[in-house]
């Protein structure tokens, strides 16, 4: 019997050979595509365990911090927004179970402490455990305070504050708001808020049609390409017939042969209409995708979660070859739609002398030990106008807040540069269908003789007018802005 | 020196595998375990060294080092369980205790254990009638779809843990006896070697009983395991590899037929096969198990480092279900990583080494039959869970030898232990004289 124990023996060496082969694939080999399966809640909860990163507003404000919870290998680390609402947008939220969004999202490799294979091995011998760093932002939270508040009060929409400069965002706001800390026990409700739409960044998701405010960028096309020069003059009757329908002025007003300064002071939709079909179809979208528009705007966002402006039909974006109404391009209508962040970086483009900067939300990185590890570095995204360009414009921006149609915005001893715009949106379902509601917008930067910083306000389903409900925003958060700049 | 002497030198390695163990567990959660967690080590080493002592006196010949391998994989054990529930662990140590009472008891009084060929069918009986008992009612329990447990009052225990043994005590001593009719009397049909149906008769009914375990009490693990030492034993004794294919046509044709008609069984292999189907139902288990392995890596995360239950919930919900007793193999993956995995299965061969030379020193056909029957078992069982957890076989509920938590598998695991040490003292004694050398006693 000894020859068929011996064998038996051999039988149990090759099954338990099996054994050791099945646990070397499943621990070793198939590791890293198991640890990416969807079922495999294991990285997502092991990441809750490294105690996340603050993030920091530019004055030191906490707006997120990680408290943790349970003791050994059941610690884990829960995320806290200190100030509530006031950060939702642009920061975002980052759960366990619900998962992140926007800054939090973004921003999660430095968040939690990733610096890469070698490190983390490094770690693993050492026995260190992973921490993550703090972030410190732009983010003026004054001016965050300010911009959101006189939001509340104006109805839904957006500010957008960027240093034209370096492109730091200093204020991000969306109206209506929400509670990061409320996310764990009311995401649902939230993702079904169809009115309020508090999870809607409006900055850099919000589509409205920019109106009049566009007219900047026809105007920069008109200067770029040397259609017209600022003394150039161009008739600008009442109403002009533009395939088929009128192109009108406001009360029908016939200005005359007149050069930019008029036209834009006041807004003269029928000299613009003209000046964008002399441009031509070609011209414009070059400027126009110089300042940003058709592409992704190159913010510190998830992507996914920042919208294209630009003309759209049935949702999908329109090209320098497709057909469309010039004229009606031109003064900011035909289905063109545009971000509050994107014609924020309209502005600040002007007040940088023609350079548009990637407008970036952070600010640099802390590791643990509190050592600078990363620091922005502003860098060019474009150089849409020359610097000739800018002056001119900036000259003409000038004009409509000192004696055009956005008077509300001026700032006593400041020049302002800027630019009104009431887009009529009637029958908008997202406005409950009313007939005289109106986006409202307001452009611009200041001072406009060394500009520090460029603004956009923008307010949905208002009855009243840019200069009105926007322009006075833009003077309130340009004030904080300016005067915290002084201290 | 003397094999009691090796024994005492093997048993410092577990001394030191324990102390380095529950200082590591004891350091990582100090703040959430009791500080009186050191002593379990002295006193888990006390029993040993008593146990061992006992051995001296009644057993000096036997072979040296099964007892510290055992002790090494129960330590082991014991240190898992702690670091997963401190209350398990001392459940388990009084399991211990009352396992290693057995075991001395076993050793008193059976030195004489061809008594159990006496009793074979007795044993037989007894044993098949166990694992009857979950089905009772009022006492049978069960769990998971299967009925493996009974409970009397605040006793609980798995019957296929005792039957197992019986089982390979009748084997061993019925095949002694007709192994060589079973191979005179073969008989050679369409090319086919069969073995002559009078003396097969008993082995039908075991065949019968481990189908009746497949669908009755619906126990696939221990189903698996008593046909597989059957195989073994039949084998061993006939060396007719025939009967083995054979036997596992008839297996295989049996356990397809029960996964194609009856539900239980039938859902076991579909985890197996496709476990993403129902990653949330009943895919969670084998996907846990494997996703924690993968965590571990090569050398693993660190004594109770790694995530066995979900952060947050309360109570607690586990991430790993089954932590202590199925999966404990997944979770020292995950803590020890591939490197520890491998040391485990090297201990659990180097026992099964064990158990066969003992087999192969035996000098009678009983001795020889009834080790290579306990060893094949012992083996088998951790193939059948170590398996299932790694995806090589179907999930199964049986328990990983002296490491999961659980009385019965213990208890009946010690007893086993004991009857392979009776038949080693006596085997190693005899071919001591056979060689002509005064065999060694005990001192005093």
């Amino acid at each position: 019997m000894n020859r068929q124990i011996v064998k038996l023996f051999a039988f149990v060496v090759v099954l338990f050979g099996i054994l050791i082969g099945f646990t070397s694939y499943w621990s070793v080999f198939d590791a890293k595509a198991l640890e990416e399966k969807n079922a495999n809640k294991r990285p997502l909860l092991e990441q809750q365990q490294i105690r996340r990163g603050r993030i920091l507003a530019a004055d030191g404000t906490v707006i997120a911090k990680s408290l943790g919870k349970g003791k050994g290998a059941e610690r884990r680390y829960i995320r806290r927004y200190p100030e509530g609402s006031l950060f939702g947008h642009p920061i975002g939220y980052s759960f366990e179970l619900q998962g992140d969004s926007e800054f939090e999202k973004f921003h999660n490799e430095e968040l939690v402490g990733d610096e890469g294979e070698f490190s983390s091995i490094l770690d693993e011998l050492t026995g260190g455990t992973q921490e993550g760093n703090d972030i410190v932002t732009n983010i003026d939270t004054e001016a965050q305070r300010t911009a959101l508040a006189d939001l509340e009060e104006a109805g839904f929409g957006a500010v957008v504050a960027i240093v034209p400069q370096t492109g730091e965002v200093k204020v991000m706001a969306s109206n209506a708001p929400y509670d990061p800390n409320r996310v764990p026990y009311e995401l649902g409700k939230l993702n079904t808020n169809d009115i309020e739409t508090p999870l809607l960044n409006r900055a850099t998701q919000g589509l409205y049609p920019p109106g009049s405010t566009f007219k900047v960028v026809t105007a920069a096309a008109g200067l770029e390409s040397g259609t017209i020069t600022p003394e150039t003059t161009i008739n600008a009757p009442g109403s002009l017939e533009v395939e088929g329908t009128p192109l009108q002025n406001d009360f029908n007003e016939d200005f005359g042969p007149i050069a930019l300064d008029t036209a834009l002071t006041n807004s003269v939709n029928t000299w613009f209409g003209q000046l964008g079909q002399q441009v031509g179809q070609d011209q414009l979208f070059e400027t126009m995708e110089k300042f940003g528009f058709n592409a992704t705007p190159a913010i510190d966002l998830p992507g996914d979660e920042v919208y294209d402006s630009g003309v759209y039909e049935e949702g999908h974006l329109l090209h320098r070859n497709d057909p469309v109404d010039l004229a009606r391009l031109a003064i900011g209508q035909e289905r063109l739609l545009a971000s509050p962040l994107q014609m924020t970086e309209v502005a600040a483009a002007i007040a940088d002398k023609g350079k548009l900067m990637r407008p970036q939300i952070w600010n640099r990185v802390i590791d643990p030990d509190g050592r600078v590890v990363d620091k922005l570095d502003p860098s060019v995204y474009s150089e849409p106008v020359s610097a000739q360009t800018a002056e001119e414009l900036t000259t003409a921006m000038e004009g409509v807040v000192s004696e055009g149609t956005g008077t509300n915005a001026a700032i006593s001893g400041v020049p302002v540069a800027g630019k009104t715009g009431t887009a009529e949106t009637p029958g908008n379902r997202a406005c409950g269908g009313g007939e005289n509601e109106n986006q409202a917008w307001f452009m611009g930067f200041a001072p406009a003789d060394e500009p520090k910083i460029a603004i956009v306000a923008s307010v949905e389903c208002t009855e009243q007018f840019g200069n009105d409900i926007a322009a006075p925003i833009f003077r309130d958060v340009a004030e904080t802005i300016l005067n915290g700049e002084g201290e | 020196m003397t094999a009691r002497n090796r024994e005492l030198f093997a048993l410092v390695p577990v001394a030191a595998l324990l102390t380095a163990g529950f200082a590591a567990v004891f350091a990582q959660e100090s703040d959430r375990l009791g500080n009186l967690s050191l002593t379990y080590g002295a006193y888990f080493f006390a029993v040993c060294l008593a146990t061992h002592v006992f051995l001296r006196f009644r057993l000096p010949d036997a072979d040296p080092y099964l007892f510290p391998l055992m002790a090494t994989l129960t330590a082991f054990g014991f240190v898992m369980i702690y670091r997963i529930d401190e209350s398990l662990a001392r459940d388990q140590a009084n399991w211990f205790l009352l396992g290693l009472i057995l075991f001395c008891v076993t050793i008193y009084f059976l030195r004489d254990y061809e008594v159990l060929e006496r009793y074979r069918y007795t044993i037989a009986v007894v044993g098949l009638l166990l694992l009857l008992a979950p089905r009772l009612p009022g006492i049978g329990q069960q769990v998971n779809g299967a009925y493996l447990g009974v409970k009397i009052g605040p006793l609980a225990f798995q019957p296929a843990e005792f039957t197992k043994i019986a089982i390979v005590v009748f084997l061993a001593s019925y095949l002694r006896e007709h192994r060589e009719v079973l191979i005179v009397g073969a008989r050679r049909v369409l090319g086919v070697t069969l073995p002559p149906l009078k003396h097969f008769g008993p082995m039908l009914v075991v065949w019968g009983a481990s189908m009746f375990m497949l669908v009755f009490i619906r126990d696939l693990g221990s189903s698996l395991m008593f046909f597989a030492a059957f195989l073994a034993l039949l084998y061993v004794a006939t060396g007719r590899f025939s009967f083995v294919v054979i036997g596992m046509a008839m297996f295989l044709v049996g356990a397809w037929f029960f996964a194609a008609t009856v539900p239980h069984v039938h859902d076991r292999v579909e985890v197996w096969l496709h476990p993403y189907a129902e990653a949330r139902g009943n895919g969670y288990q084998i996907l846990q198990s494997i996703f924690a392995q993968a965590d571990g890596g090569l050398f693993g995360k660190g004594f109770g480092q790694a995530l066995i239950n979900i952060p947050g919930t309360q109570p607690p919900a586990r991430l790993l279900p089954a932590a202590e007793t199925d999966t404990i193999y997944a979770l020292i993956v995950n803590e020890l990583g591939l490197f520890g995995a491998v040391g485990l299965i090297l201990v659990y061969l180097s026992i099964t080494a064990r158990g066969f030379k003992i087999a192969l020193l035996a000098s009678d056909g009983f001795s020889k039959l009834l080790a290579t029957g306990l060893t094949a078992v012992f083996a088998i069982q951790a193939f059948v869970i170590i398996g299932g957890v790694t995806r090589v076989i179907p999930l199964t509920g049986v328990t990983l030898p002296f490491i999961s938590y659980g009385g019965s598998s213990i208890v009946a695991n010690f007893v086993l232990l004991a009857l392979l040490l009776l038949v080693s003292d006596r085997a190693r004694r005899e071919a001591a004289e056979f060689a002509g050398t005064v065999p060694m006693g005990a001192p005093g």
